[in-house]
């Protein structure tokens, strides 16, 4: 059973804290396709992240992922998540952590390494991740969903505190990974970033204001900012919705 | 259930104890060093040898209480506990990789504990040594399944702690240790009657004092295995997949 889109999400609504963060999110992201979720910081870009993976409760709507609903059993080895702080044993070798999260995804025991060279976390396989400088911490934390070749790949905030190098080459990554047909949603709330995705998910207070390719997006607004055009969308949509 | 993930886990969780000596070598030495004060405290042989067994339940108890609690938590906080979730990991891959860990430890902890005190400290014990240290290791898995379901209910490390003198002292108090339990009210009595450590000291105090396995003993081996998988089954139900 393969659908067309790796992920549908159907009028998603959650609550969290007594609040409703999603109100009724429709989109749909084919396979094979770098995504952004972009928007700034308490969009709701984690929670609909959360949702896809399956761990986050939900008031309502779908979310179908690889064809399955999202949290599916069939689902665990097919979707690697990383969040935005990093989740990895900090009391554990770079080395070990791979090894332990490979071991649960029964993924080949060589996996460990390549992840580890993917990231740019060669040298560091003996040093403990509580000892890693932050944007190596969150690389390593990276590197596990990675393991055991998923077909999806969300990955929340994965670039922040990096340096631009390492910006450049971990997007040169997610590039070559869509070109051997991984589907990826990234979220970031850096519009610089988001010229990098071949669609944009603009998010802003738990409404999804725009889902486009960043060139129409441009052409809609007629601006070449990407921050100019997020703007322009927020004032569109305050007039419509006053 | 998956053995794989079990005892990746199982040798991920003693990884990451190699890591802190410190852990290691408090686990190892305290319940030992309180066991040698214990006993120059008494100064008597008699009162000792009626006190050791008990306490020699508690260590392992109480340690694999708090271990757990905290370690527990540790993987709510730190969302490692969220990644796994996200994974071919069963809630049970995860309690028994737990269990087996600890149990390991807690093996360590009462083999020596339980050597200096039958050789330096001159406990005499009249049952068998191999079943005392079952019992004593079965009484450190309850410590850890108790530590695990009581952790659900811990949003923060001051929290867990508490937990320590919630759940334990008063099981301490009441478990016949202080007072015989046929001795104190009927109130006490019924309470000390359904609480767990009751039925592990006096396991510990049973197979000290003879080598029979006696009803009552494999009365109390059940109801501790029983507490035991009780609190693992709540302990998983703790453990969502999905949260709010």
């Amino acid at each position: 059973m393969t659908s067309p889109a790796a992920i549908m999400v159907d009028q998603l609504r959650v609550i969290r804290g007594g609040r409703e963060v999603l109100h009724g999110v429709s989109f749909e992201i084919p396979r094979g396709s770098i995504t952004g979720l972009i928007g700034p910081s308490g969009c709701g870009k984690t929670t609909l992240m959360r949702s896809i993976v399956g761990v986050q409760i939900v008031a309502g709507g779908t979310v179908t992922v690889l064809g399955h609903p999202a949290g599916s059993p069939q689902l665990r080895r097919r979707i690697g998540y990383s969040t935005q702080s990093p989740a990895v044993y900090d009391d554990l070798t770079v080395l070990e952590n791979m090894r332990y999260f490979a071991a649960v995804l029964g993924a080949p025991a060589e996996d460990a390494q390549r992840v580890i060279d993917a990231v740019g976390l060669f040298g560091t396989e003996r040093q403990t991740a509580g000892s890693l400088s932050g944007g190596q911490h969150s690389r390593a934390s990276l590197a596990v969903a990675l393991l055991g070749s998923p077909e999806l790949l969300v990955l929340d905030e994965p670039t922040v505190g990096l340096d631009p190098v390492l910006r450049d080459e971990l997007w040169g990554l997610f590039g070559q990974l869509t070109r051997d047909g991984v589907t990826l949603v990234i979220s970031s709330h850096v519009m610089d970033e988001a010229a990098r995705c071949e669609r944009l998910l603009l998010m802003r207070d738990g409404y999804i204001l725009a889902d486009d390719t960043p060139a129409n997006l441009r052409t809609h607004t007629k601006t070449d900012d990407l921050e100019q055009a997020f703007l322009h969308l927020v004032r569109e949509k305050e007039t419509v919705t006053p | 259930m998956n053995l794989t993930i079990t005892l990746a886990t199982t040798r991920r969780i003693l990884s990451q104890l190699r890591h802190d000596h410190r852990t290691v070598a408090l686990m190892l030495a305290v319940p030992t060093v309180l066991m040698v004060l214990l006993r120059f405290m008494f100064n008597s042989e008699l009162v000792f040898n009626r006190v050791a067994p008990a306490v020699l339940g508690i260590f392992p108890f109480v340690i694999m209480f708090l271990l757990t609690s905290i370690a527990t938590l540790r993987e709510r906080t730190t969302g490692t506990l969220e990644r796994l979730m996200t994974m071919p990991m069963g809630k049970l891959d995860l309690l028994f990789g737990y269990a087996l860990a600890f149990g390991v430890m807690a093996l360590a902890q009462v083999a020596i504990v339980a050597t200096i005190t039958l050789t330096w400290l001159g406990l005499d014990i009249s049952g068998s040594v191999g079943l005392w240290l079952l019992v004593a290791v079965l009484d450190a898995l309850l410590g850890m399944a108790l530590g695990l379901f009581v952790s659900a209910f811990a949003r923060t490390e001051f929290q867990a702690v508490q937990f320590m003198p919630a759940v334990v002292l008063p099981q301490l108090l009441l478990c016949g240790l202080f007072i015989a339990r046929n001795q104190m009210n009927q109130v006490l009595e019924a309470v000390s009657n359904v609480l767990p450590m009751s039925y592990a000291i006096d396991a510990m105090t049973l197979v000290t004092r003879s080598t029979a396995v006696s009803g009552e003993l494999i009365r109390d081996l059940v109801i501790i295995g029983g507490c035991g998988v009780l609190a693992l089954i709540l302990g998983a139900a703790t453990l969502r997949r999905r949260t709010a």
